[in-house]
């Protein structure tokens, strides 16, 4: 097996389109593949919601489409964030829905027309942790802002007697400063391992024709097979983790809004 | 044992943790199921919290899949 070893890190590789650079006082501002792609997501999703502002009285298809999009966001909103919780449905909506749609356009098999690769937007740390850090920081304010000084009563459950209090302050410390990480983690490492999947196995289909012989092509259909089984896992994995990641700036906005 | 090798058995080693963390999503998915199976009526309303005890359980196995990935492309 002489055929050249594939990188399967190379599809994340953020580069400026056209490959035109543009410097501004020494940063490197250049719109690159990532930018582009949240370009496409935004229009795409903007597309999406003004084709279902049509206020008819017995609502088109698209518009119903609209509709329990928001009212799936209203309703995730009320049951986990409760009362006082419908001012943050916009944020959870936009957020919801801009990871989504990226994680999708990440998938989507564009790339039989030659050049035409979709770019990932969500599988890189970068974006992923500006999102987890701006729900955190989300949840700071409105916490700080209702509650003052008190909310630091949020490491301090209930119930719990004070002589464990020295043992459970800084482990609730800790796990709260935790969340930013582990919402931006989940969500870049569940996208880059489901793409470096498909790459390996879209590795092996090429290798296996290149080989030839008897098990080559054998080698390359099984793969094929598994690339098509992978990407509807993956179809369902970019939903479950864009639903997880607005689920859980939720019930953060919850601790913050209602302190337990 | 020279570095190259140290590095690849222990990013194999790490991998074993994501193995791990499969059996314990799976028991998450796994209980709910019971569960639903039991009373039907009230698994709608617990879905929330089943997504939420996925998320934790599959975190775990990512951080292990993150360390496999430092060793193999970060560590020189």
């Amino acid at each position: 097996m002489s055929a050249g070893k594939i990188d399967p890190m190379e599809q994340f590789k953020v580069e400026p389109v056209l490959g035109r650079h543009l410097d501004l006082f020494g940063y490197d501002v250049s719109f690159t593949n990532s930018a582009l792609f949240m370009v496409v997501v935004f229009v795409l999703l903007a597309v999406f919601m003004a084709g279902g502002l049509k206020r008819q009285l017995v609502p088109g298809r698209w518009q119903v489409a609209a509709e329990d999009a928001v009212s799936f966001i209203d309703n995730m909103v009320s049951v986990n964030i409760g009362s006082g919780g419908k001012k943050f449905a916009p944020y959870i909506f936009s957020l919801f829905f801009f990871i989504l749609f990226a994680n999708l356009v990440g998938v989507l098999p564009l790339a039989i027309l030659p050049g035409l690769h979709t770019f990932a937007v969500t599988s890189h740390i970068t974006v992923t942790a500006v999102l987890a850090f701006l729900s955190f920081g989300i949840v700071l304010a409105v916490g700080f802002a209702t509650h003052g000084l008190k909310f630091f009563s949020l490491f301090v459950p209930h119930g719990a007697p004070a002589w464990l209090m020295p043992v459970i302050i800084p482990v609730e410390f800790v796990s709260f400063m935790v969340r930013p990480f582990s919402l931006g983690l989940r969500l870049f490492v569940a996208m880059t391992a489901g793409h470096i999947l498909l790459e390996v196995f879209g590795s092996f289909v090429v290798q296996g024709l290149n080989a030839g012989g008897a098990l080559g092509p054998v080698v390359s259909l099984l793969s094929f097979v598994m690339i098509v089984g992978v990407s509807a896992l993956e179809l369902l994995v970019c939903a479950i983790q864009a639903y997880v990641f607005a689920l859980l700036t939720s019930l953060y906005l919850h601790d913050a809004v209602h302190l337990h | 044992m020279d570095h190259t090798s140290a590095m690849y058995i222990g990013a194999g080693l790490a991998a074993i943790g994501v193995g791990l963390a499969a059996l314990g999503v799976g028991n998450v998915f796994g209980s709910f199921l019971e569960g639903a199976l039991r009373n039907p009526g009230a698994a709608d309303g617990q879905q929330g919290r089943l997504f939420i005890g996925f998320a934790a359980s599959e975190l775990l196995g990512l951080i292990a899949f993150v360390v496999a990935i430092l060793i193999l492309f970060v560590v020189k």
